[in-house]
C-alpha cells in the first residue's frame, strides 16, 4: 500500500508515494538519482550512508522514508557549494588524504559535519571514538582523524 | 607557457580525483542506471557441500515481474570460471584443475555457491522469486579445516580424491637438511596465518548490456583489471569476441585483491543479458561479499631456522598447507608458491632455505590474493620465527637481524629471487630511532605503575612488487604476460590525455601518472589528464595488484612519453633549421642547444596537427604514442617497523600505544599518497593481527563470520596515529622511475610486529604462542593457560 | 512477499488500540534494530505502528528522587541531557557508549528495552538502578520486567511509555565490547543507594541478571576491596566466538570493581 510522504531534501521540497518499507538510502540513490550517499553493508555497521536529519546524523539505510515526514534531509550533495568549491570539511578531507576510493567519503563527511557541529570532540581520542559509526578499509583513518581537526576550527568559528 | 618550474615529482600534490569523490559526484558501478535497466538475485547453497538432486524453478517463472530464471543446466555449454596460474606439483604433474561452474551443476561446494540466477524488474522481484525455488540436497560431510583436508575423507573434487590441488617445493633439500645437522641452534615455530575477508567498502557490482545493433556487449563492473576480465570472460568463459566485449570498470571502492578476479556472478549477468535482452544489474549485498569474494592467507605452517652460535643463520626450513577453498580462483595457486615461498629468505642471507607447499581444496570460499598475497605469509613466519630465535639465545631483536642482513646488492636468493638494491640497516636504524626504543623501558615502567603490561616487537620485511617479468612469471607458471600498457595522446592544443592499464581504485593515479607526465613535458599537472579502466578507450591492461602501477603502468607511459619527445624532437629539428642532434628539450621547449631559437611543447603539438611546414615524407603527422613495458625484474621494496603494546592482564585487552614504520620504497613521486598507502596497509596488517579473523564451523562448513556485527574491520578508535616515514631510499636500478611500490607494505610487515610485542609484554608470564588475531579473549586464555589457572 | 503497512498514531491510546487490532503489527520506536531485522528478512510484520509521532513520550523529567525518561527518547538525549549528567551520570555515560553516534541519534530507550537485546546496556541500567518501566497501563518493576532472552512482561499491545530511574548515592557502568558489534561482551552496572547495592550484567547470559554474591559483599563495604577473592561460576554464561562463558564468568568481578571504583571516584 503506497504512502504519501513529503519531506525536505538539500532544502527542496519533495512530495512522494513510496511503499512503507522504502529504506532512506534506496529513495535518496534510486528515486532522486541522489548517488553520493552509499550502501557498503545490510547490517547499518559501515557508515557509508550516513545523511543528516535534522541536523544529525544517521544511517539512512536504517531509517525508513516513512519515518521522516516533514523531515529535513541533507545529503553530501546538500553541502557542497554550487560555485564549485567545497564546504571545510570537503576541503580538510582534500587537503589531508583523508580518502582514498572515496567509497566512505560521504557518509564519513556528513558524520564528520555532526561530530564537529554537536560534539566538543577536539583530541585525536575523542575523534577517533567519534567515528566509530564510519568504516574506512583504505586510510587507517590517520589522515581521517587530521581533516576533522582541520576542518573543526574553520566550521565552529563560521557557526558563532 | 610552461617555464622552468620546481618538479611535481616528490612533491605531496593534492589529488585531482578527490572533488568528485568529496561531493559525492564519483561514479560508481551501481550508481550506473540503464535505460530499460533490470535487476539480477542469485540463488545460493545454504549447504557447504551437497549434491544437487533437483531444481524447481516453475513457480519463479511464473512470479510477478521476473525476466528470467537460469540454472547450471542453461549453462553447460559455458566455459568455467578460469584459473590464470598452472603450478606443476614436485612430481611433475599438473595441479589438479577441477571445473568452476557458473552456476552449480550437479553438486556445490561451499557455502554461497550460486545455484541460480534470477533477472527481474526490480531488485525486490528478482528476491521475491528467489525465495520460490525449490532445492533439493542431499548434504554430504564438509572439509573445512586445511590441516585436516588431506585425511577428512570427504572429496571436494573427485579429480582430487585427498583434496590435494598440488604439492610443490622450492629449494635445495639436502643442503638444508645437512646445514640443520650441524646447527648449534635450532628454533621452532608452528603457526597459522588466520584466514581473511577482504572487505573493500563497495560491494562488488555488475551491469551488463547487450546490444543487438552491433552485437556486442558492455560490462560496468568493480574490477581491478578490467581488460583481464574481458580477456577471460571472452576466451575461456562466453566465447565472446573479445572486440564484441567492452569492460568498463569505473570508480571503484577499494578492492585489496578481491576485485582481480573474474568471478561467476559477471558472467552469468554478460551471458543472460542477451536472453533477456535488457541491461541486467547486481550488487552484492554484504552477506554475500562474505560469502563470495575471494578471501585471503589461511596457511597452516611449520617453520625451523638453524643458526649457528654466533647467530647467524644457517638454514630456514618451512612447510605449508595453503587452503585453496573449494575452486581455484583466478591467481589462487601463485599466492603460496611464487609470492611466498620465494620471499622467505626476506632480508637475510640465510644460505639455505627449503619451502614446501601442499595446496588443498576445502569446502569454503575461494582464498586468492589479499593485500600482500603471500609475502605477509613469508613475513610473519620469518619475522616471527627470527625474534623467537633471539628471545632463545638472549640476543637483542634487531642485533640478530643486523647480523644477518644482506648487505651487498645485487643479491640472489636461496629461493630464486635477485634483489636489485635495498639498504636494510638505513631502515632498521631510523625506525628504533624514531620509535624511541631506549624510552622503552622507562614507558613500561610507568605501564607496570598502571597495572599494564607492555611490549615492544620489531619486523623487518621484504616483498616482490612490480609484478612482474612477463618470462620469469611465464616459467613460474602464469598463463598471461605481466607488462603494462599506456598510451599518451599529445592534442593540437598541447594537453595531454594518458590512457593506462593500470587501474585506480583509491591508490590516486590520476595525480601519481600526472605528475610523471607533467615534469616530463614541463607542463601543470591540470593540463594532464589520466584516463583508465575502459576496454574501449584504453588500448590495454593488465590492471592493479602486487604494488605494479607505478613501477610498471608508470614505467609504460614513461617509455610512451619518451617517444613523443623524439618524435616532437624530430618536428622541432625541422620547424628550427637544425639537426635531429642538436635539439635539446628542456623545461617544455624545444631548443637548437647553444641558440636562443626555440619551439614550445604546444607549438610542437600543433605543427604535428596542422602539419603544413612539416617533414610529413619522413614523419606521420599527429602526437600520440603508444608502449608496452615489461619489467626486466621485480622491485624489492623493504622496510623495519616498531610496535609497542600495551595491554590489560585483568581482560586480555591490547591496544596499540605507537607504531613506527620506516620504509624504502626507492624514489617517491607524491610522498603524501605514499604515506597514505602505508596508513592502509598499516590498518589491515594490524586488523589482522588484532580484529580480524574468518571462522567457518568445522563440521557445517557454515561461515560463523558472515557479518560485520561478527568479522571485526578495525574502526577509528581501534587504531593509534601511526609514525610513518619513508626513507631517502634506494631507488629501483631497473625501471625509468627509481621506484619499487609501496601499496603492501603497510599489511605485510605489520602483523609480526605486533605479536611480536604482545609476546614481548606476555613473556614474563611464560606466554610464547599467540594465535592472530589476537583477541582480548585469547590473550586472556593464553595467559590463564600459563598461568595455569585454567 | 505480503506487503508491509505503515500507522502513524497520534495518542498513545489509538496506537495501543492499533497494536491490539493488528497482533502481526510491529511496534516502531527508533527502527535501529527492526530495521535491520525487516533488510535480511528475519521480520515479516503485518505492519509497522511508528510511534516517532508522539510528542508525549520524549524528554527527561526530574521528579524529586527520580529521573523519569520518556521512552522514546534517542540514547543521544539521554547522553547529552542535563538532568541525566547531572544526576545521573552513570546513565548518560551508559548512553553515550551505545551502538555509534549515529545509532545514538535514533535509538531509543523504550525500543531497546522492549527488544531486550541480552547484549544491549539499557537493561543493565535499569535492572542495576531497580527503575520503574512506565507502560500505558501500569508500572512494572524492573526485576520483574525482563523474562529471558528477548522476552519481557510486555504484553502483545502493551506500550511502554517511560522509565523512572530512582536517583542513586553512587552508579557506574563499565562495559567490555565484543569488538566487532560493540554490544557488551559483559557489561555491569553497580549501584549504591542507601544501604542497598545493586549489581546487573548484561551481555553474559541469555538475559541481564542480578548478581547476589556481588551484592551482598558490597553490602558489606562498597569498595572494589569487597570483590577480593569472589569468583563467579561459568554455568549458564554465553559462549560465542569472541569469549567461552569462563572469559564472560572471569570478567564479571573484574568490571564489577572497576565499576564500583568509578563509582566511587
Amino acid at each position: 500500500m503506497p504512502l504519501q510522504i513529503q519531506l525536505r531534501v538539500n532544502g527542496s521540497a519533495v512530495t512522494t508515494e513510496i511503499t512503507p518499507d522504502t529504506l532512506l538510502a534506496t529513495f535518496l540513490r534510486e528515486h532522486l538519482h541522489l548517488t553520493g550517499t552509499h550502501v557498503g553493508c545490510d547490517t547499518a555497521s559501515c557508515g557509508a550512508c550516513t545523511v543528516l536529519l535534522d541536523g544529525l546524523a544517521v544511517k539512512s539505510c536504517n531509517v525508513l522514508v516513512a519515518q521522516v515526514q516533514n523531515c529535513d534531509i541533507t545529503t553530501i550533495e546538500g553541502i557542497t557549494p554550487a560555485d564549485g568549491s567545497l564546504h571545510p570539511m570537503q576541503a580538510a578531507f582534500k587537503a589531508c588524504h583523508g580518502l582514498q576510493c572515496g567509497f566512505c567519503t560521504p557518509g564519513m563527511i556528513m558524520s564528520a559535519i555532526d561530530l564537529v557541529m554537536h560534539h566538543d570532540h577536539s583530541s585525536d581520542a575523542e575523534i577517533r571514538a567519534g567515528l566509530t559509526g564510519n568504516l574506512c578499509r583504505c586510510t587507517g583513518y590517520h589522515n581521517i582523524v587530521r581533516a576533522v581537526m582541520q576542518a573543526a576550527p574553520i566550521m565552529r568559528s563560521a557557526k558563532s | 607557457m610552461s617555464t622552468a618550474r620546481a618538479p611535481l615529482i616528490g612533491q605531496p600534490v593534492e589529488r585531482k580525483e578527490d572533488y568528485r569523490f568529496v561531493t559525492g559526484t564519483g561514479q560508481y558501478t551501481d550508481d550506473i542506471v540503464l535505460p530499460r535497466q533490470a535487476y539480477a538475485a542469485f540463488v545460493r547453497s545454504p549447504h557447504a557441500h551437497a549434491n544437487l538432486l533437483s531444481l524447481d524453478t516453475t513457480a519463479a517463472r511464473g512470479a510477478a515481474g521476473v525476466l528470467g530464471v537460469y540454472t547450471g543446466k542453461d549453462l553447460a555449454n559455458v566455459g568455467g570460471v578460469p584459473c590464470g596460474w598452472l603450478i606443476h606439483s614436485t612430481d611433475g604433474t599438473p595441479m589438479k584443475e577441477p571445473k568452476h561452474p557458473i552456476l552449480a551443476e550437479d553438486k556445490v561446494r561451499h557455502v554461497g555457491d550460486p545455484i541460480a540466477l534470477i533477472v527481474a524488474e526490480s531488485v525486490r522481484a528478482a528476491k521475491s522469486a528467489a525465495a520460490l525455488i525449490d532445492v533439493e540436497y542431499d548434504a554430504l560431510p564438509a572439509a573445512v579445516n586445511p590441516a585436516t583436508a588431506a585425511a577428512s575423507g570427504t572429496a571436494v573434487h573427485d579429480i582430487a580424491p585427498d583434496n590435494i590441488c598440488f604439492t610443490w617445493a622450492v629449494g635445495d633439500k639436502a643442503a638444508v637438511d645437512s646445514a640443520f645437522a650441524g646447527a648449534a641452534h635450532v628454533t621452532r615455530l608452528s603457526l597459522i596465518n588466520n584466514r581473511l575477508i577482504p572487505n573493500a567498502i563497495e560491494p562488488r557490482a555488475a551491469n551488463a548490456q547487450y546490444s543487438p545493433a552491433n552485437d556486442s556487449y558492455t560490462l560496468y563492473v568493480t574490477s581491478q583489471n578490467p581488460h583481464v576480465e574481458r580477456l577471460l570472460m571472452a576466451a575461456f568463459v562466453l566465447g565472446i569476441p573479445e572486440h564484441k566485449l567492452r569492460v568498463v570498470a569505473p570508480d571503484v571502492g577499494g578492492g585489496f585483491g578481491s576485485k582481480i578476479y573474474l568471478y561467476a556472478e559477471e558472467a552469468a549477468l554478460v551471458w543472460a543479458s542477451r536472453r533477456v535482452g535488457r541491461p541486467i544489474k547486481w550488487t552484492a549485498e554484504r552477506s554475500e561479499s562474505f560469502l563470495t569474494d575471494a578471501h585471503g592467507r589461511d596457511h597452516v605452517t611449520t617453520a625451523e631456522l638453524a643458526l649457528d652460535a654466533d647467530g647467524k643463520f644457517l638454514a630456514l626450513r618451512v612447510d605449508t598447507i595453503a587452503n585453496m577453498g573449494a575452486y581455484l580462483s583466478t591467481f589462487a595457486p601463485c599466492i603460496p608458491t611464487i609470492l611466498h615461498a620465494t620471499l622467505l629468505a626476506g632480508q637475510y642471507s640465510t644460505p639455505h632455505i627449503h619451502c614446501q607447499v601442499r595446496a588443498v581444496f576445502t569446502n569454503t570460499t575461494p582464498v586468492d590474493a589479499y593485500r600482500g598475497a603471500g609475502r605477509p605469509e613469508a613475513t610473519y613466519l620469518l619475522e616471527r620465527i627470527v625474534e623467537r630465535a633471539a628471545r632463545e639465545l638472549a640476543i637483542d631483536p634487531p642485533e640478530l637481524r643486523r647480523r644477518n642482513f644482506i648487505r651487498k646488492f645485487p643479491y640472489a636468493t636461496p629461493v630464486g629471487l635477485t634483489y636489485d638494491t635495498g639498504d636494510y640497516e638505513a631502515t632498521l636504524s631510523r625506525a628504533l630511532e624514531l620509535a624511541d626504543v631506549p624510552g622503552f623501558p622507562a614507558r613500561k615502567a610507568q605501564s607496570e605503575r598502571r597495572g599494564l603490561l607492555r611490549g615492544i616487537g620489531y619486523s623487518c620485511y621484504i616483498e616482490a612488487c612490480g609484478i612482474a617479468p612477463s618470462s620469469i612469471a611465464g616459467a613460474l607458471g602464469a598463463r598471461a604476460g605481466l607488462f603494462e600498457a599506456g598510451e599518451v595522446r599529445v592534442h593540437p592544443t598541447g594537453k595531454v590525455t594518458v590512457f593506462t592499464g593500470s587501474h585506480s581504485h583509491g591508490q590516486g593515479h590520476e595525480t601519481t601518472f600526472a605528475q610523471v607526465v607533467a615534469d616530463k613535458f614541463g607542463l601543470a599537472l591540470q593540463d594532464v589528464q589520466i584516463e583508465h579502466g575502459d576496454t574501449a578507450k584504453v588500448l590495454f591492461g593488465m590492471g592493479t595488484y602486487g604494488s605494479r602501477s607505478l613501477a610498471v603502468g608508470g614505467s609504460a607511459i614513461v617509455k610512451a612519453a619518451d617517444k613523443i619527445l623524439a618524435k616532437g624532437r624530430r618536428i622541432a629539428a625541422h620547424l628550427l633549421e637544425a639537426s635531429d642532434e642538436d635539439i635539446e628539450f628542456r623545461d617544455g621547449t624545444f631548443r637548437v642547444k647553444g641558440t636562443d631559437r626555440s619551439k614550445t611543447f604546444a607549438e610542437i603539438a600543433l605543427a604535428a596537427y596542422v602539419p603544413h611546414h612539416y617533414p610529413i615524407e619522413q614523419l606521420e603527422p599527429g602526437l600520440n604514442e603508444n608502449a608496452f613495458y615489461d619489467p626486466p625484474n621485480f622491485t624489492f621494496p623493504a622496510g623495519s617497523y616498531v610496535c609497542e603494546v600495551e595491554l590489560d592482564p585483568q581482560t586480555g585487552a591490547a591496544r596499540i600505544d605507537r607504531f613506527t614504520a620506516c620504509d624504502d620504497f626507492g624514489n617517491v613521486v607524491n610522498p603524501m599518497i605514499v604515506e597514505g598507502q602505508v596508513h592502509g596497509g598499516l590498518a589491515q596488517g594490524i586488523g589482522q593481527a588484532l580484529l580480524e579473523g574468518c571462522r567457518y564451523d568445522e563440521q557445517s562448513g557454515q561461515l560463523l563470520t558472515g557479518s560485520l556485527l561478527d568479522y571485526t574491520l578495525p574502526r577509528a578508535d581501534d587504531l593509534p596515529g601511526f609514525l610513518v616515514e619513508t626513507v631517502k631510499g634506494t631507488p629501483c636500478e631497473h625501471n625509468p622511475l627509481g621506484v619499487k611500490g609501496c601499496g603492501e607494505a603497510g599489511a605485510i610487515g605489520s602483523p609480526p610486529a605486533v605479536i611480536n610485542a604482545l609476546l614481548d609484554a606476555l613473556a614474563p608470564y611464560g606466554v610464547r604462542e599467540l594465535e592472530m588475531p589476537a583477541t582480548p579473549f585469547r590473550i586472556w586464555r593464553a595467559l590463564a593457560a600459563a598461568r595455569g589457572t585454567r | 512477499m505480503p506487503s508491509l503497512s505503515y500507522h502513524r498514531p497520534s495518542s498513545i491510546t489509538e496506537a495501543v488500540q492499533m497494536a491490539h487490532d493488528d497482533p502481526d503489527a510491529k511496534l516502531l520506536a527508533g527502527g535501529q534494530s527492526i530495521i535491520p531485522s525487516l533488510k535480511l528478512g528475519l521480520l515479516a510484520p503485518s505492519a509497522f505502528i511508528d510511534l516517532g509521532g508522539l510528542a508525549d513520550l520524549r524528554g527527561v523529567r526530574l521528579a524529586g528522587r527520580s529521573l523519569r525518561i520518556g521512552a522514546m527518547s534517542s540514547h543521544a538525549e539521554v547522553a547529552n541531557s542535563a538532568d541525566v549528567r547531572k544526576h545521573l551520570p552513570a546513565l548518560a555515560h551508559l548512553a553515550s557508549g551505545i551502538g555509534d553516534r549515529q545509532v545514538r541519534n535514533r535509538g531509543t530507550i523504550g525500543g531497546s528495552l522492549a527488544n531486550n537485546d541480552p547484549a544491549a546496556d539499557y537493561p543493565g541500567a535499569v535492572l542495576g538502578l531497580g527503575a520503574e518501566l512506565r507502560t500505558d497501563r501500569r508500572a512494572i518493576p524492573a526485576d520483574s520486567f525482563f523474562q529471558g532472552l528477548f522476552a519481557t512482561a510486555l504484553g502483545p499491545d502493551e506500550i511502554i511509555t517511560a522509565v523512572e530511574f530512582p536517583l542513586p548515592e553512587r552508579a557506574a557502568y563499565v562495559k567490555f565490547p565484543q569488538p566487532a558489534s560493540r554490544f557488551a561482551l559483559v557489561g555491569v552496572f553497580v549501584s549504591l543507594t542507601g544501604k542497598s547495592v545493586r549489581v546487573a550484567v548484561t551481555g553474559a547470559g541469555a538475559c541481564v541478571f542480578r548478581v547476589p554474591e556481588l551484592e551482598q559483599a558490597l553490602a558489606r563495604g562498597f569498595s572494589p576491596e569487597s570483590l577480593a577473592g569472589i569468583t563467579m561460576p561459568a554455568d549458564a554464561l554465553n559462549t560465542d566466538l569472541h569469549g567461552s562463558a569462563e572469559y564472560r564468568a572471569h570478567l564479571i568481578p573484574v568490571l564489577t570493581r572497576r565499576a564500583v571504583a568509578q563509582a566511587l571516584a
